[in-house]
């Protein structure tokens, strides 16, 4: 989920203007604070404020020099926060990279003037590809209580509904379980290890505002499922090869392939037009 | 070109190169330690003043650790499950001034070792003849550890040793032989312990003892109810071994204090270290817990008091392994370092450098994590680490083992143990939902770490170099002069491995001195005293342990490295009874025997 999906509406009841892009940032906060109030994840509250001020300082720099405007910063916040959330290192270098790299990669990896990469997935995983002595990703659990489990997915199923998003996740979620019970069948492992992953806090981020995120996914409803099908697919497969970082890697892959191919059949389909006339 | 394309140009080439910073940073890490490992033997010794050679066998000890064979129903992950208890505590049981070793050993009906110091250079077992070698009998549970401690003021040091098990105290006789005790003192049936300290937490001159429960005690980990034993959480976990702290009460008997006392958790707890952390005169308690964070328990001589939040040191969740003290910056004050795991591309925790923070103190005490800043931070699956001057240059250094599961060298268990780690309670603390390990290692054949301190806030790892070189699976240190030379030895005890003793040949400009305290009004092994040596403008603090790191204990005597051409001036004993001694200008090299001024 991301900032541009919807439009700004308003509360009539107390004649203020709520605008609907600060649901994402405002839930993604949520999610930090019961996350370290709670449990403690963060690796420190000075690297999550480094990745989330790195973020926003390099889109008001960039956003400057190549739109010559202030942006709306609640997209940068949200990469600035993934990364200072899902990004876990001893080290303060990686979270000021990672996010830099985020917000930097929506400028030079585009292709007919859409960027292809999930911004917070593409720093992340750069990061755990090329620095693995020195970072790793969230992987820890909610702790032994389940009842902020079930209120975050509670909670974030029902403002991705509103966002018009929730087939994506649901798609995905349904996929994992399904690959999940394959796995188990394929390795002998028990299924119980294999759905583990999905009960933590990275899943919940992962699910809720990578995989939705309207700036990279396909735009047709029934694609977006299949691609991210197609995610989940490739998460299996990484997983069967031991891939720690499987379902960041899979994203990373099929992500801008689907994005890619969606640009080269509009292209295709632009230019039959101008043809055809 | 217009100015938004160079921009543009220009934005793509600092992408670029941004992205290779992990590359280059990683290769210059590379380097430094080519660099720092890239002498060996004599030109070790030139460059960093020490040199380790192993010595085991030559000396006589030809010790191999034997893991547990548990329930069959953990047989699928069994060897992380009985990945413990290999441990080496050091003793002069004897009083004839020379260091003894004693050795745990873990498999059902295997013998634990009394290393007798021969003052040769060899050592003789002598366990089995004063009747403290066949403490592993079937049906009674596996040595994890032992500590040493006069608990009845003899003047001899007794054994408590700790067990997944029944717990056993040990009366030493004279040094002739042992008496087993344990009903007499009142300690429990069975606690599945992997830590124990002593300490005389009232000061009223009687060591009391802390036991530190791992799984929780009414799990026989060979007769299994079920298998939800597991930790309920790999970071938060709350359902492991409940802690006791016994008092003494002077007749042979303790009594078990600790809910009283204010030491009411059940963490899982692998190291613990005492210390007056304060400087009140009372010795603090600090906990290292597997699957969470560390505790800090403020003693005020009758109570303690919970302060790791308050401090910094009981925040962000790890998986504490070891706890030892050092004075780390010769600051007079004491830090503190827990190992934790790490593992590339998967889990980088780091391990902690609690230090203290300037201008804190007393209560407000607050610790930061030096660890990154001071590079004592990536060890491996660290275990046991003890801070020492291994090169008598006068600042402390740190040696630290590393290495879980070492099995087949080219199949890799971490995704498995990855995926169920980060799995909700009910899935990660049943040992039923684990993935096999199927001969798989797990962090194994890791290398050791020994850490040089420049005495400037940086240290540097030299193991290889001065011949720690082994990649046994690591797990209690002990830092002992075994051979009454003026130097710390390094004994390690490895899991389903043998005991290593390497002797440390030290460059002789470097100086010495040591102090051998006992107690009189305070107890007799003079636990928790502490000699703050002043030389050259310069000071350390050092205290007697009564049990230090991942299972191990210490040499009692207390040795300061000096550096070159040193002028002492002075050495300040606090005694626990709280007197203060001084002894003016001590002499360099010299072993100084100090008992308590009644």
């Amino acid at each position: 989920m991301s900032d541009s999906a919807i439009k700004p509406v308003t509360a009539p009841a107390f004649g203020l203007r709520f605008d609907n892009r600060y649901i994402a940032p405002l839930f993604i906060t949520f999610i930090l604070l019961v996350g370290h109030l709670f449990y403690g994840i963060l690796e420190s509250y000075e690297r999550t404020a480094l990745a989330i001020a790195a973020a926003i300082v390099t889109e008001l720099v960039l956003g400057r020099i190549f739109y010559s405007k202030w942006l709306n910063l609640s997209s940068a916040y949200i990469s600035g926060i993934s990364v200072g959330i899902l990004l876990r290192s001893p080290a303060f270098w990686p979270f000021a990279l990672a996010s830099v790299l985020s917000i930097m990669s929506k400028y030079v990896l585009r292709v007919k003037g859409r960027h292809l990469w999930n911004p917070s997935n593409f720093g992340i995983c750069v990061l755990l590809f090329l620095a693995p002595e020195t970072v790793a990703s969230l992987s820890v659990q909610w702790g032994n209580f389940k009842w902020p489990l079930i209120v975050i997915w509670v909670l974030g199923s029902i403002i991705i509904y509103r966002a018009k998003r929730f087939h994506i996740s649901a798609t995905y979620v349904a996929s994992f379980f399904l690959f999940a019970f394959l796995r188990s069948w394929i390795t002998g492992d028990p299924v119980q290890a294999e759905i583990a992953p999905i009960t933590g806090p990275m899943y919940q981020l992962f699910v809720f505002f990578m995989i939705t995120d309207p700036k990279t996914t396909v735009k047709s409803r029934k694609w977006q499922c299949i691609v991210v099908f197609f995610v989940a697919f490739a998460e299996m497969l990484l997983r069967l090869n031991q891939v720690v970082h499987a379902p960041l890697y899979a994203l990373f892959l099929v992500g801008p392939t689907a994005m890619l191919i969606e640009i080269f059949l509009e292209s295709r389909k632009t230019l039959r037009s101008v043809e055809a006339t | 070109m217009t100015g938004r394309k160079l921009a543009r140009v220009l934005l793509v080439i600092v992408f670029i190169c941004l992205i290779a910073v992990p590359l280059v940073m990683k290769r210059l890490a590379v380097r430094r330690a080519q660099v720092n490992n890239s002498v060996t033997g004599t030109r070790a010794l030139s460059r960093y003043g020490f040199q380790l050679q192993e010595v085991s066998k030559s000396s006589g000890v030809n010790f191999k650790h034997e893991a547990p064979t548990l329930d069959h129903q953990l047989d699928h992950i069994m060897p992380q499950v009985a990945s413990m208890g290999a441990a080496v505590s050091v003793v002069d049981f004897n009083r004839d001034g020379w260091s003894d070793l004693y050795v745990t050993n873990s498999g059902e009906g295997s013998k634990n070792s009394l290393f007798k110091n021969n003052h040769d250079g060899s050592f003789t077992d002598v366990a089995a003849n004063l009747g403290i070698a066949d403490v592993n009998e079937s049906g009674t549970g596996v040595s994890m550890g032992s500590v040493w401690g006069d608990y009845d003021n003899d003047g001899y040091e007794d054994l408590f040793l700790y067990k997944w098990g029944r717990p056993e105290l040990f009366h030493n006789d004279a040094g002739q032989k042992f008496t087993r005790v344990s009903e007499k003192a009142g300690l429990p049936a069975w606690v599945n312990a992997n830590t124990a300290v002593w300490f005389d937490y009232d000061r009223d001159g009687r060591l009391d003892l802390f036991l530190g429960g791992y799984y929780a005690e009414d799990v026989d980990l060979w007769h299994l109810k079920n298998t939800k034993m597991m930790p309920e959480s790999f970071e938060y976990a709350k359902n492991g071994g409940r802690k006791y702290l016994f008092r003494n009460l002077g007749d042979g008997a303790f009594e078990e204090i600790s809910q009283q006392a204010g030491i009411d958790t059940r963490r899982w707890a692998l190291a613990a270290i005492v210390a007056d952390l304060r400087g009140t005169g009372n010795q603090d308690l600090f906990i290292a817990n597997d699957y969470g964070i560390s505790e800090l328990y403020f003693n005020d001589g009758k109570q303690f008091r919970e302060a790791g939040k308050d401090t910094g040191v009981g925040f962000s969740p790890k998986s504490g392994m070891n706890a030892s003290v050092g004075d780390v910056l010769n600051q007079g004050r004491y830090s503190i370092y827990v190992s934790n795991i790490s593992e590339e591309g998967v889990l980088i925790q780091g391990n902690n450098l609690w230090m203290p923070q300037e201008g804190t103190g007393g209560d407000a005490i607050k610790y930061e994590n030096l660890a990154r800043a001071m590079d004592v931070e990536i060890g491996g699956w660290s275990f046991g680490a003890q801070f020492g001057d291994l090169n008598n240059d006068g600042t402390l250094d740190l040696y630290l083992v590393n290495g879980y599961v070492s099995a087949d060298r080219n199949l890799n268990y971490w995704y498995d143990f990855s995926k169920i780690a980060g799995g909700n309670s009910t899935i990660i603390s049943d040992a039923a939902h684990w993935p096999a390990m199927d001969g798989r290692s797990l962090s194994g054949y890791q290398q050791k770490k020994v850490w040089l301190n420049d005495g400037a806030g940086k240290f540097v790892d030299v193991a290889q170099a001065v011949g720690a070189s082994d990649v046994f699976d690591g797990r209690a240190v002990a830092l002992v002069d075994l051979w009454n030379r003026g130097v710390v030895d390094v004994v390690v005890a490895n899991q389903r491995g043998p005991l290593l003793i390497y002797k440390n040949n030290v460059a002789p400009e470097n100086k010495w001195v040591d102090f051998e305290l006992e107690g009189a009004t305070s107890n007799r092994s003079a636990i928790g005293a502490e000699v703050k040596l002043f030389w050259d403008g310069r000071q350390q603090v050092q205290h007697v342990s009564g049990g230090s790191g991942f299972c191990s204990q210490n040499q009692r005597r207390l040795h300061f490295g000096l550096g070159k051409n040193p002028q002492i001036d002075r050495a300040e004993i606090r005694w626990p009874s709280g007197k203060i001694e001084r002894i003016d200008k001590p002499t360099v090299g010299q072993v100084y025997r100090i008992k308590e001024s009644v």
